[in-house]
């Protein structure tokens, strides 16, 4: 779920507001997103992946993280460089090349399904 | 607080903003049509393509290739697909992506020198989708969720009612035909993008008198590292799972072995799972191919690789399913004149059957239905001419908008319902390990449910989009659960334990409706396959 939105680096655009498919932000009186109903968010990262000032971090929980959690700690995802990865990492951003123009996995095969152990094992 | 409604009109107006939804949008536009588009969300981020991103059923139009293709899948499907709309969906898929290279941009990877098209990422894809049909003309509605259709007096639908949350004022839009690409239902799972997919489309087109068709198959469950959203399947195909004490939990798999995975569920409470069959290349490969899929370990500080993380399953309902609205054309007409469906709305069983198990086909079905859909929305539009805007308008809503009385609700209908749903429909001892004994009793508190709301839920006009919501899933579990209970056999996904083996006598698909009272009927008997002889 979203937990962090960053006063410093949020440049009050409210794209956040537009974009989340689950309508979770609201306008705060200085302009700086109000994260209004955590419960909607869906984990979906399009927030984070749409914010041009990398100011949003998304936990990979479906749940609230708990009181304490780096996962709500802004300089915690701002030193691990977690805070704009996944922009980063979809390419998204002045200067950066698009993601899609690498975006070839693997090739799948037939799925591995787990062996009984040995006898004896 | 009293609010101006806002009236609009459209020649074609498209309820959902995912790939179906935009595809319809497109080609409804470059018909000549004025097009208005209505997302629940954000039209480029809404759903499960946007955030998740898909393989697509991409195949040169080779005969060998393209034969290669649809014979791959039939068995699995159950033998409910049909060739000439498998054809029709490899030709639609290919030209359509062929145009994203081409009118959209998009940045398809090249690999050794030959452009790679098996594959969108999401993102990229439904960002540049939203600016393609902006381009071209199409207006969109953002936070607008539809909440009933329109009918004219002969029963024609004419347009759509609903509300504009970052408003709060309720719309009402005139319309000439209309495209419901609304999804399927994962049942606020928390699924990767899938909280926005509550079935809504399939009330609404029942509502207006549109029956669904292969509901039974609607028991999809994705692997999901435990207590995350991320349902990214197919890497998992290198996964070794495990007991919680560590030892290896035999059978198991991400295809061919995810019931495994449930029973032990069930039993525990805990699967651990470890990616521990991928070379280092391979390992590369994934986090350039899906990076969305690293998001959680990642942040979690998990190494996929060579840690052991416990993962669960969560309900893809009908998203994964192939069951929704039944079309009657090519054009993805529904029976009701006037609607459309495209998309996971849609039933998928023409080129699934019964069984997807991944996005390959979903996508392609989308963008074809999505491109038909559109453009029989736009000639029917076209045919019906300025006698459109004379039209009286009825709406079609009934449960959470027009109560038939008697009782009002007692308690709270949103939490109820979620309530209602999550004990009847997520656990995978009575959706996924179906059972009649089980189905059943579940499909009696569910109609007992169903009945109190229809009585006398409603809510005000910010909270009615939620309501249909919650009478949207409801429904659409009811349609699933008299479908499944009607097919006494194995088929597809619609596995019965009680009834382990596919039927001969069974090879046709079911045809599932009603709002109160509820029917279910076969349709005529496929033709035998070879095959089957041997099934």
């Amino acid at each position: 779920m979203i937990e962090v939105v960053s006063a410093s680096r949020c440049v009050t655009c409210d794209v956040c507001i537009a974009v989340c498919p689950t309508d979770v932000f609201d306008r705060g009186a200085d302009g700086v997103p109000v994260i209004a109903r955590q419960s909607d968010c869906q984990t979906c990262f399009m927030c984070e992946a749409h914010c041009p000032a990398d100011a949003l971090f998304v936990a990979p929980l479906t749940h609230p993280a708990p009181p304490g959690s780096p996962l709500r700690d802004e300089d915690h995802v701002t030193d691990t460089g977690l805070l704009g990865s996944y922009r980063k990492e979809l390419g998204w951003g002045r200067g950066r090349k698009s993601g899609a123009r690498t975006a070839v996995g693997p090739e799948l095969g037939r799925a591995r399904i787990t062996p009984a152990p040995a006898q004896g094992e | 607080m009293t609010t101006t409604a806002l009236d609009l009109t459209a020649d074609v107006v498209i309820v959902g903003g995912g790939p179906a939804g935009t595809w319809a949008a497109l080609t409804a536009a470059a018909a000549g049509a004025d097009v208005l588009l209505l997302d629940k969300g954000y039209c480029g981020t809404s759903g499960p393509t946007a955030s998740g991103g898909t393989g697509v059923w991409y195949v040169q139009p080779e005969p060998a290739a393209r034969e290669k293709a649809m014979a791959s899948r039939e068995a699995l499907g159950g033998h409910l697909q049909d060739r000439r709309w498998m054809a029709r969906v490899l030709d639609q898929t290919y030209e359509n992506m062929n145009r994203l290279e081409a009118e959209a941009r998009y940045p398809f990877p090249v690999v050794d020198g030959v452009v790679h098209k098996r594959g969108l990422q999401g993102p990229e894809y439904m960002r540049r989708m939203r600016s393609w049909i902006k381009r071209a003309g199409v207006r969109i509605l953002d936070h607008s969720p539809a909440t009933e259709l329109l009918v004219d007096p002969t029963g024609t639908v004419a347009g759509v009612r609903g509300h504009r949350r970052q408003h709060n004022t309720d719309y009402r839009v005139r319309a000439s035909a209309v495209v419901l690409a609304t999804g399927g239902c994962a049942f606020l799972s928390k699924a990767l993008g899938c909280d926005v997919a509550t079935g809504d489309g399939a009330l609404y087109a029942a509502e207006a008198g549109a029956a669904m068709s292969g509901m039974e198959f609607s028991n999809s469950y994705a692997i999901a590292p435990a207590f995350t959203s991320v349902t990214k399947t197919a890497y998992y195909g290198f996964a070794t799972f495990f007991h919680g004490d560590g030892t290896p939990l035999a059978g198991a798999g991400s295809q061919g072995g995810r019931s495994v995975i449930a029973k032990e569920l069930l039993r525990t409470g805990t699967v651990l799972c470890q990616i521990d069959h991928a070379t280092p290349e391979q390992q590369a490969l994934m986090r350039s191919g899906q990076p969305n899929f690293f998001l959680t370990f990642d942040r979690l500080g998990i190494n996929p690789f060579t840690d052991k993380f416990p993962v669960t399953l969560l309900l893809e309902g009908t998203v994964r399913g192939t069951g929704g609205i039944q079309i009657v054309d090519d054009d993805c007409a529904t029976s009701v004149p006037g609607l459309y469906a495209a998309g996971d709305a849609a039933t998928r069983e023409l080129i699934c059957g019964g069984f997807t198990g991944g996005g390959s086909h979903n996508s392609a079905w989308a963008m074809s239905s999505g491109t038909w859909a559109g453009g029989g929305a736009a000639r029917f539009a076209a045919a019906l001419g300025s006698s459109a805007a004379k039209r009286r308008l009825t709406g079609t809503g009934g449960v959470a908008v027009r109560p038939t009385g008697g009782r009002p609700f007692d308690g709270d209908p949103w939490a109820e319902a979620q309530d209602v749903l999550r004990r009847q429909v997520h656990p995978y001892d009575k959706n996924y390990l179906r059972h009649g004994d089980r189905l059943r009793p579940a499909l009696t508190e569910l109609d007992e449910l169903w009945q109190r709301l229809r009585a006398g839920a409603s809510a005000d006009p910010a909270g009615t989009p939620r309501l249909r919501q919650a009478a949207a899933m409801v429904a659409h579990a009811r349609w699933m659960y008299t479908s499944a209970l009607a097919r006494t056999e194995s088929r597809g996904m619609a596995r019965r334990q009680e009834y382990p083996d596919l039927d001969p006598a069974q090879h046709r698909r079911l045809t599932v409706g009603g709002l109160d009272e509820l029917w279910v009927r076969p349709e005529s008997l496929l033709a035998p396959r070879p095959e089957l002889a041997v099934a």
